[in-house]
């Protein structure tokens, strides 16, 4: 079939699955093409936007202006968007197929890796994303509970999202009353009473993951002190090349402030952030709860920039009541869908899903489900502007037939008693939550329940 | 604190920072590119893009580039969107090479 003259052929649908930041790139990229395309994105929650309303933290607002491109695509005439719709509970990938000639699956990832050692699950033994999304109001951790009665925690991890954990609990509550945390959270926070966090990563400082600006931060917080242990900045030769590397600058410009925080005075200050380094949790033990955890002392081995952490018979046990480990998600199989269980994605090549090195018709990824839970809220960009590449280069071949798009997935959902929710009725949503934040001298005021998202829909 | 563009992306203009950057801040004429400081959300993404480290965080700017703080902001109005990678241009590698990177 020829894509020369489209204007008489009846437009190509397609469906993306996930409202976080790759869905909406790959809508993007999609409504740009020379493609006369429709897009139809559900989303499992009533509300869009994934991780940059879930994930990025409460006191960064300007990355969450990125919401401000997603808005302006979700106001494309060419794009629907369904909340409250399930893949798996409401609808099929077969359904989504039968409707549509091509799916893009964006639905990242939600699991989180773990420790996989003893103790791992007592009381008090924490994942990031439980964490993060709770004080960022996301229903499914709506109703867990952190003891902030803990005088020590521990986070286990030197990403960005280790940072955030570490940030939300170390700041004084005051800087976070007139942001979007949620209220829930607020009340829990002011009567913390953490005085000491732990950061611990497995290899050293040169290798911490924290992007230059984040990391800062941290040392920048009121009342609060930032310490390194000297003896662990000490660099060896393989990361002493790395630093040389002309390229490599977030890690020297880390390296210079873990510097500065060892010089600090901490001797004042109501707070500490101990960064450590070379050391692996080996096991959480307790009576019942988490009293403390047991680490092994790493050395790193290997050449520059591929050094990895080796532990060795030295071990260190650091007492605390609290432990969050921040070590990245994993995605979880879709059902009848290729899996790559080495990666943790979903098997592909530059975004087509394949089985083997067969590509799956009319099946593409993007975003973390396509690579894995690495980079920031602009690599899902680059991601999904080649995912969808590939897809107008498949799609001429693809179309033999024309589809219903949108209006066959709404009869499809006919059948089921789902409350479907429209971009307007987000809208609904979003009006009434900065109304309650308003009153507050907040952003907005999340709601945290899907009960009471779609409660606003029959206002 | 805004990101910026200097010289260093002149002769290269690899444009590896623009399908990076989640709101479409680049500028760009026929030598090299610009941020809109109002536009951009200061995640960063595009500094370690960047083949031959063109772009700096203001509070990170080797004093020399400070002129490039008002560059930024006057071209960047003056010029279209670029948001999606074009080819280096013809002197790129051998600028790259230059440069040291």
């Amino acid at each position: 079939m020829s894509n020369q003259d489209n204007s008489h052929d009846p437009p190509y649908h397609v469906a993306i699955v996930g409202s976080g930041p790759s869905g909406f790139y790959a809508a993007e990229a999609l409504l740009r093409s020379d493609l006369d395309v429709r897009v139809s994105m559900i989303e499992r929650l009533p509300t869009p936007y994934g991780l940059v309303r879930s994930g990025v933290a409460p006191d960064h607002p300007k990355l969450k202006q990125s919401i401000l491109v997603y808005d302006k695509i979700a106001r494309h005439e060419n794009f629907n968007f369904l909340g409250n719709v399930e893949l798996g509970r409401d609808v099929s990938i077969a359904d989504l197929q039968a409707t549509h000639h091509a799916v893009v699956l964006a639905c990242g990832a939600h699991a989180d890796r773990r420790m996989d050692i003893p103790g791992e699950d007592l009381e008090g033994s924490h994942t990031a994303t439980e964490f993060v999304g709770w004080y960022n109001g996301h229903p499914d951790y709506r109703d867990k509970k952190f003891d902030l009665s803990q005088e020590v925690a521990v986070v286990v991890g030197q990403g960005n999202v280790a940072a955030d954990v570490v940030r939300i609990l170390a700041k004084p509550v005051d800087e976070l009353r007139h942001t979007d945390i949620t209220e829930h959270a607020l009340e829990a926070l002011a009567q913390s009473k953490i005085r000491e966090i732990h950061i611990l990563g497995r290899r050293g400082p040169a290798q911490a993951k924290f992007t230059a600006k984040e990391l800062r931060e941290l040392g920048s917080i009121t009342n609060t002190n930032a310490s390194v242990n000297a003896q662990e900045c000490v660099l060896n030769d393989q990361s002493k090349i790395e630093l040389e590397a002309k390229t490599n600058t977030n890690a020297v410009k880390n390296l210079e402030t873990f510097r500065g925080f060892a010089e600090q005075d901490t001797s004042v200050g109501r707070r500490e952030i101990k960064f450590r380094f070379c050391l692996s949790p080996i096991a959480l033990k307790g009576q019942e709860r988490v009293q403390e955890i047991l680490l092994a002392r790493n050395r790193l081995e290997g050449p520059a920039f591929s050094q990895v952490a080796q532990s060795t018979d030295e071990t260190e046990t650091i007492s605390c009541g609290l432990v969050f480990r921040s070590i990245g998600y994993r995605s979880v199989p879709l059902p009848g869908l290729p899996f790559d269980f080495s990666s943790g994605v979903l098997s592909n090549i530059e975004g087509r899903v394949v089985d083997g090195d067969q590509p799956l018709r009319g099946l593409y990824v993007t975003g973390w489900l396509k690579r894995g839970a690495n980079g920031i809220i602009g690599t899902n960009r680059a991601d999904s502007i080649e995912t969808i590449k590939n897809l107008r280069a498949d799609i001429c071949d693809l179309t033999i037939e024309t589809m219903p798009g949108i209006h066959g997935l709404l009869s499809i959902l006919k059948e089921s008693d789902v409350k479907k929710v429209t971009f307007s009725d987000w809208q609904k949503i979003d009006s009434a939550e900065i109304e309650r934040g308003t009153a507050k001298g907040k952003p907005r005021e999340k709601f945290t329940r899907i009960d009471e998202m779609l409660d606003q829909l029959d206002r | 604190m805004a990101h910026i563009v200097t010289d260093n992306c002149k002769l290269c203009r690899f444009t590896e920072c623009v399908e990076i950057c989640p709101v479409e801040c680049f500028h760009a004429d026929s030598e090299q590119l610009y941020i809109d400081p109002d536009v951009c959300v200061d995640c960063s993404a595009c500094i370690p893009a960047c083949p031959v480290n063109a772009i700096y965080e203001v509070i990170d700017m080797p004093d020399d580039k400070t002129p490039w703080i008002a560059i930024n902001v006057e071209r960047s109005r003056a010029l279209p969107v670029i948001s999606e990678k074009q080819d280096p241009l013809p002197t790129a590698e051998e600028h790259r090479a230059k440069l040291g990177f």
